[in-house]
């Protein structure tokens, strides 16, 4: 059995080609689609550069996902500690030696491309401590050594990106790490008590946060307060979801986005300009891919052999939860405004990179759903 | 060893898929709440957003609205509209600004001052909107701009529509001017508020003010598509507004030029009427000044001459000029008299001159000849003017009885009620009034200087001429109107105004000798015709009063400086036979009203009363056409 199974997994290509979860591939495909089109309409109906980049981003990065695929998830698992180390390294790199863009130092020149360690780590963090507690005992988890140094994991690469100073991004990556602590069976009590310290907090954290900050949670209580400032982008978002209707506008006939009344367009409103212009239903639908994508996802981690594979899978599938949901709940006005991106729809190299490398190692875990690692 | 690794790899898979059951279900209730919300904006509330992104994108453009026309009694236009050549730039479709403006600069001639103008505005408009370089070519630059079009790249000459006053001053005073709508505009005309857009010209005076409601006109609307740099993207709609009302004027062209003429190099007014429909045929204040000066606004040095004149360009003196009426206030004393049965027409008084002059109360009261008229009864007195007459009649009747009938006949108040804005009322004192006013009591005094125009009274030139007007019709009451179709109807209108119609026609023949008998006043300016016959009466209104030593001198009107000379006036009515047209001349510091007044009247009514047939005519042929 044992020797069969071994036999098996070390079954050669055509075996793994088969193992592949073509209806997350399809997902992953149609939302690429998705995206280029609306690529297309925020280019006003042109292939500019946008388009044209973000269409061979996608390819890039879609086709080096399939490469990953077909790495032994006990590569990943090996890589681990490595890769977490090397993107601290670059985000090191970014304070002192990054590109200043609009106030912040984010990205850094890699010669052929501009990266943003910060979006690569949200999934490196994830992988690492995955790592962590997949060597741990139950009983270990809770610990206090244990709980240390995992949360060190994760401040670390949030503090480095705070000071870029980029929030939305640092808090995705703390989310990220906690979600894998969660599903690594943290004491329910830990995460209880930390919320109620930082709603306790809450005064003394705003009193630190820079005053276009500030401004934000402001403008998020109440955004007609600057309709033409702060509140300007919220305002003209909820403007075009709204006029969006239940069938929307029609395609490339957008007129809060062709008329440049949405800010941010190609990147953190891309949601908005999809949803003014195929609506309800048009948005419900993109709300459904997402979702299959993440219950594919879930789903690969529960036919998982290994303990790592689940939880990362785990970790993985909510983050991209969360991210959908933060981002939605931004432009629809439930939350206030924090930078962060739709994955995939938005226009975003390192963004997509991090998000292909994560579906890369799910796809790996589900062509190696049978390997155990030690 | 093996068992515990496999319980414990057990336990922490065990806790691992529970809390994804718990993050599931967590994962589907905050899909839910993403998808009520959407359901919340796009759904319920699509109504409202939709009106909101339709407020973003969706801009009107307000068109000036084009002014409506005023026309003469012959349809002739005498305040139009003309084809404005402008120059035009939208900044950002000019390549190299710099060298297109100097290369404008040079083409057009324009002064440093101008041109540093038109820069500050480029400053301060965004460079998408349009820069209105010139506003009123004149036709040579403007073809040479098109001549150079080749190397001006965003230059646009564009024919505008603005107000023309084709001819010049001879309306001005009547129909006012038009210039740019200002903040006091807007406060004052909601309708000029709602219609304004950037160089709306809007009436300042006269009727161009008054009518501003019916000729303004309605504002063509553009509806644009417009980007958040409110950038026009495409045009969505065009709404054409409507041009104001014409408004057509009772006013004959020809006789309004004559008076023009007439009056040239003098201050003064001429106001001619139809007695019977109180038609307006004529109105002039002059000096006057060409308006076309104000429609595109008046240069400071241009504004200085004329505010600076010491004639007064600027006072609509048929209107507004208060005159004490002199000796055309006569036939009204006399016909209060007679009507109040104080006097019989061969009432006689001994006028006995210079040195005889009239005693009371210790005042001495003159006639205006040295040599006094002797005896002379109502109609001899009228037509010499004695002024020892009329100071004795006035002595009868009293103030107050002679103020209801000059009141009667329209002194002392406005003739054209609110048509225009800048009417006086003039003053027709009784003893009521005086104390009401000044607080003292009315001495005889003064009502002896009233039965001769002086002293308190006054009047303006309009209200003469309806004075003489309603004698001349037979004593009937008639509103005077400037507007063809003024529909108001008054119910008063062609009441008699006497008691008995032949004091009327004992006041008429009294004025009738006064300009066709021999010694009559105004009997050098006579015309024998007998079709163009007409009856009038002088007066020379003092402006100070005469001292003894002016008496004894006896100076000519050009001896005495220009200030203290006296106004000329004359009031008369024509044809005799069958009276029409009713006219009042005064001439400011002109001197003596036989001499200067009196002979504009017949030059006037040569050609009122020629013109009278092709009225008629045009009445007429009018009528058939409808």
């Amino acid at each position: 059995m044992y020797q069969y199974r071994r036999f098996n997994n070390k079954n050669g290509f055509f075996q793994k080609f088969g193992n592949l979860d073509y209806i997350l591939l399809s997902c992953l495909l149609i939302l690429g689609f998705i995206s280029l089109a609306t690529m297309y309409s925020t280019d006003g109906g042109e292939v500019l550069f946008h388009t044209r980049s973000h269409f061979i981003k996608f390819v890039v990065f879609f086709s080096m996902m399939l490469v990953i695929s077909f790495i032994n998830i006990k590569f990943w698992f090996s890589l681990g500690y490595l890769s977490y180390a090397v993107i601290l390294g670059m985000l090191i790199w970014t304070i002192n030696f990054g590109i200043t863009a609009s106030g912040s130092k984010r990205w850094i020149d890699l010669y052929f491309l501009n990266i943003q360690p910060s979006e690569l780590m949200k999934i490196f963090i994830i992988l690492c401590l995955a790592k962590y507690f997949h060597r741990m005992k139950a009983q270990h988890v809770n610990s206090f050594y244990s709980l240390c140094f995992s949360l060190i994991i994760i401040f670390v690469p949030m503090s480095l990106v705070i000071i870029q100073p980029d929030l939305g991004t640092s808090l995705l990556i703390a989310i990220s790490g906690i979600v894998v602590l969660w599903f690594a069976g943290l004491n329910h009590k830990y995460f209880f008590y930390s919320c109620l310290l930082s709603i306790i907090s809450l005064p003394i954290i705003i009193s630190f946060l820079k005053p276009y900050q500030k401004l934000r949670v402001l403008t998020f209580l109440n955004p007609d307060r600057d309709p033409l400032g702060a509140g300007y982008q919220i305002i003209q978002s909820k403007i075009a979801v709204g006029s969006g209707g239940f069938t929307g506008k029609g395609f490339l006939k957008g007129t809060q986005s062709y008329l440049e009344f949405l800010p941010e367009k190609h990147t953190d409103f891309i949601f908005t300009l999809f949803s003014e212009e195929f609506g309800f239903i048009g948005s419900v639908l993109l709300l459904l891919i997402y979702s299959i994508i993440i219950y594919r996802v879930i789903r690969i981690g529960a036919l998982s052999r290994s303990y790592f594979a689940k939880l990362f899978c785990y970790s993985f599938g909510t983050s991209i939860f969360i991210y959908v949901v933060i981002n939605m709940s931004m432009v629809l006005g439930l939350l206030p405004i924090v930078g962060s991106p739709l994955p995939i729809m938005s226009y975003g190299g390192s963004s997509m990179l991090a998000t292909m490398i994560g579906f890369g190692i799910v796809m790996s875990a589900k062509t190696h759903s049978q390997q155990s690692i030690a | 060893m093996i068992n515990i690794n496999i319980s414990d790899s057990a336990t922490k898979l065990n806790s691992l898929n529970r809390r994804m059951f718990i993050l599931a279900t967590a994962k589907i209730i905050i899909l839910g709440g993403i998808v009520s919300r959407l359901f919340f904006l796009q759904v319920k509330e699509n109504k409202k957003y939709l009106t909101l992104s339709d407020k973003n994108r969706i801009r009107e453009w307000k068109l000036p609205p084009i002014r409506g026309e005023f026309q003469d009694y012959f349809g002739n236009t005498i305040a139009g509209n003309f084809e404005a050549y402008q120059l035009h730039i939208i900044p950002e479709e000019v390549e190299d600004f710099r060298y297109v403006i100097y290369r404008v600069k040079e083409l057009l001639e324009l002064s440093d001052k101008q041109f540093k103008k038109i820069v500050k505005k480029k400053n301060e408009i965004k460079p998408w909107e349009t820069l209105i370089v010139a506003d009123n070519l004149s036709w040579e630059k403007f073809s040479k701009i098109n001549n150079h079009l080749y190397d001006l790249n965003g230059v646009k000459p564009v024919i505008s529509i603005s107000r023309d006053y084709p001819y010049k001053e001879n309306f001005t005073h009547v129909l006012g001017y038009v210039s740019q709508a200002n903040e006091n505009d807007l406060l004052t005309n909601e309708n000029i508020k709602e219609k304004f857009v950037p160089g709306l010209k809007v009436g300042k005076t006269g009727l161009e003010k008054s009518f501003e409601q019916k000729l303004i006109g309605s504002n063509s609307v553009e509806r644009y598509e417009v980007n958040a740099y409110g950038r026009r993207i495409s045009q969505l709609a065009f709404q054409k507004g409507d041009k104001g009302e014409t408004i057509k004027l009772t006013i004959d062209t020809k006789i309004q030029e004559l008076t023009n003429e007439l009056l040239k190099e003098k201050a003064g007014s001429i106001c001619v009427m139809d007695i019977y429909t109180g038609a307006i045929i004529a109105m002039h204040s002059s000096p006057s000044f060409d308006p076309n000066s104000f429609v595109f606004g008046i240069s400071q040095d241009e504004w200085q001459l004329i505010r600076n004149n010491p004639m007064k360009p600027l006072v609509n003196k048929s209107l507004s000029g208060n005159y004490s009426p002199g000796s055309t206030i006569k036939p009204i004393v006399a016909l209060s008299a007679l009507e109040n049965e104080i006097i019989k027409p061969d009432f006689t008084v001994q006028c006995r001159g210079h040195k005889n002059p009239l005693e009371l109360y210790g005042q001495t009261y003159h006639c205006w000849k040295k040599e006094g008229h002797g005896f002379v009864n109502l109609r001899e007195a009228m037509k010499q003017s004695c002024d020892t007459y009329f100071y004795e009649v006035a002595r009868r009747l009293g103030v107050d009885r002679l103020s209801v009938t000059a009141k009667k006949f329209g002194l002392g108040q406005k003739v054209f009620k609110d048509v225009f804005d800048n009417e006086k009322n003039g003053l027709v004192p009784n003893t009521e009034w005086k104390k009401n006013a000044l607080g003292r009591n009315w001495v005889l005094g003064e009502t002896i200087i009233t039965g001769i125009g002086q002293g308190f009274i006054q009047t303006t030139p309009i209200q003469l001429c309806l004075m003489t007007a309603q004698i001349a019709n037979g004593g009937y009451k008639i509103y005077p109107k400037i507007v063809v179709n003024d529909d108001n109807q008054y119910a008063d209108k062609f009441t008699p105004l006497y008691k008995k119609s032949r004091n009327i026609k004992i006041v008429q023949d009294a004025m009738f000798s006064s300009t066709n008998e021999v010694r009559g006043t105004s009997y050098r300016s006579r015309l024998d015709d007998p079709k163009y016959r007409f009856a009038g009466k002088t007066g020379t209104s003092q402006v100070k009063k005469i001292t003894e030593l002016d008496r004894e001198l006896d100076l000519k009107t050009f001896q005495i400086p220009y200030e203290e000379r006296d106004h000329a006036l004359y009031v008369a009515f024509g044809p005799y036979k069958s009276p029409r047209y009713a006219l009042s001349i005064i001439i400011e510091h002109g001197g003596s009203g036989g001499t200067v007044a009196a002979p504009l009247a017949k030059k006037l009514f040569k050609m009122i009363i020629d013109r009278h047939e092709i009225r008629k005519n045009y009445d007429n042929k009018k009528y058939l056409d409808i």
